[in-house]
């Protein structure tokens, strides 16, 4: 579990919370983590919210100690396992024993694959879709370079193949099974792929 | 005009190109020319939609400020008729053949990219929340679409044919992407909406590159037909709601 890893990132609000926390009658913040790293991505089960990067809070209200609120920024604005998302969350902090929650979509700073995890990484290696190359998440902030456009072109920085670890393989389609992946076909084992494009 | 109610007029212009031209690519699904095209044009109208329902959410919400009652983002898209719609005239053109669709797409891409990166400087943190989201989304697309004008337009003669062709039928639809109204004129002066005029050069400088390297030819000085920010459309939108509203029309209130 890399709950402690993750919350580092956020330490300084979760620590804040859970520090003006009455101990005892609730969980700790950190257990409230530990419960929603096992809400998994409909859509990519392998990985679960935390190791995407798209659970970005968990803290006591200020104004109603006993309600715990959660703070999610979704990947996509059309994403269609958003709404299946929330609905994960609430049933996971509800086995925990948690009553009172509430859940809050924050959309700026925007979703990027920077926050999916070395952990969440692994793990979709291993499931078979290459991970998104970090260098590249901050090129499709840049300004695009109009002489450039093609993404026959931009294809020409090399995916390795999550299966065989080639680095010769073609993008197929910028969009594959989901918005966020885009089908490669690797030259070496001839086998289709999903890679998570950078964003 | 008052404030929230040229706010909302701004947001249903955002709202509006987004989700029509979703409904548009929707309709495409399963006719795509080959499996992956498919389901990356469908993708990208996903991407749309998203961002569509985004901001015809916070239109209800500025609606609400001024009128008896704000509608939410489905009685928005579900219930108002042709002429309450404020999307380009671009986006509701027909789908054609995959040229036509490609061309459409591409137009609008690389307006839609600049348009968001734009917003996404917006004193309002709401729309520039947004547009920042939706800015990353539309990158994916222009490329997408930039690619396939120049696979088409530098292919064979018969699919050079058919990517020239459709660009010019398209051209026409353009300008009012570049023609801000005094409403959104006073809204660019308070920092909130995006000057779409200093859009232009950009614009045709990344459309001149693409057309180039596709050995296609941009078309000269026509006419400009405008009139979707003052909800005056082509026949097309309205055949295009008949079949995206028909449910909630026959059925008001239905869910599943």
């Amino acid at each position: 579990m890399s709950v402690p890893e993750l919350t580092s990132d956020l330490g300084a609000p979760v620590a804040a919370a859970a520090a003006a926390a009455p101990a005892g009658s609730r969980p700790t913040i950190g257990a409230v983590w530990k419960a929603l790293a096992g809400v998994p991505d409909p859509e990519i089960p392998a990985v679960s919210i935390v190791d995407l990067g798209i659970l970005r809070g968990v803290a006591w209200d200020t104004g109603d100690p006993g309600a715990v609120v959660v703070t999610v920024t979704p990947t996509y604005s059309g994403c269609p396992a958003t709404e299946l998302i929330m609905t994960s969350i609430r049933d996971a902090l509800t086995a925990a024993g948690l009553a009172r929650i509430r859940l809050e979509i924050e959309l700026a700073p925007a979703w990027t694959t920077d926050w999916i995890t070395p952990e969440g990484k692994r793990k979709l290696r291993e499931f078979g879709i290459a991970p998104p190359d970090g260098a590249r998440a901050a090129s499709t902030n840049a300004t695009i370079d109009v002489a450039g456009i093609s993404p026959l072109r931009r294809a020409k920085v090399a995916v390795p193949c999550p299966r065989c670890g080639s680095k010769e393989t073609r993008l197929v389609s910028q969009f594959g099974s989901t918005a966020c992946k885009a089908q490669y076909r690797c030259l070496s084992c001839l086998e289709p792929f999903d890679y998570f494009k950078p964003h | 005009m008052k404030h929230d109610e040229a706010l909302f007029q701004y947001l249903l212009r955002l709202g509006d190109s987004p989700l029509i031209l979703a409904q548009r690519l929707g309709e495409r699904v399963g006719h795509g020319p080959v499996l992956e095209e498919d389901i990356a044009q469908t993708n990208v109208g996903l991407d749309l939609l998203g961002q569509a329902r985004l901001w015809l959410a916070y239109a209800g919400e500025v609606e609400a400020g001024f009128a008896a009652a704000g509608r939410d983002e489905d009685q928005l898209a579900f219930l108002r008729d042709a002429g309450e719609f404020r999307n380009l005239l671009l986006v509701e053109q027909p789908n054609g053949n995959f040229a036509d669709t490609t061309a459409r797409q591409f137009l609008f891409d690389a307006w839609h990219l600049r348009l968001l990166r734009a917003l996404a400087g917006s004193t309002d943190a709401r729309i520039a929340g947004i547009a920042a989201k939706g800015a990353k989304e539309a990158a994916y697309h222009a490329e997408r679409s930039g690619d396939w004008v120049i696979r088409l337009g530098d292919g064979t003669d018969e699919s050079r044919a058919k990517m020239q062709a459709a660009i010019d039928d398209l051209w026409m639809y353009t300008g009012e992407m570049f023609a801000p109204d005094a409403t959104e004129l006073a809204l660019v002066e308070a920092g909130i909406a995006a000057d779409v005029r200093a859009l232009a050069a950009p614009w045709r400088q990344h459309v001149d590159a693409v057309l180039a390297e596709a050995t296609l030819k941009a078309p000269g000085e026509t006419f400009m037909q405008q009139g979707g920010r003052r909800g005056v459309h082509t026949e097309h939108l309205g055949r295009l709601l008949a079949e995206m509203q028909v449910l909630q029309r026959a059925y008001p209130g239905a869910r599943w």
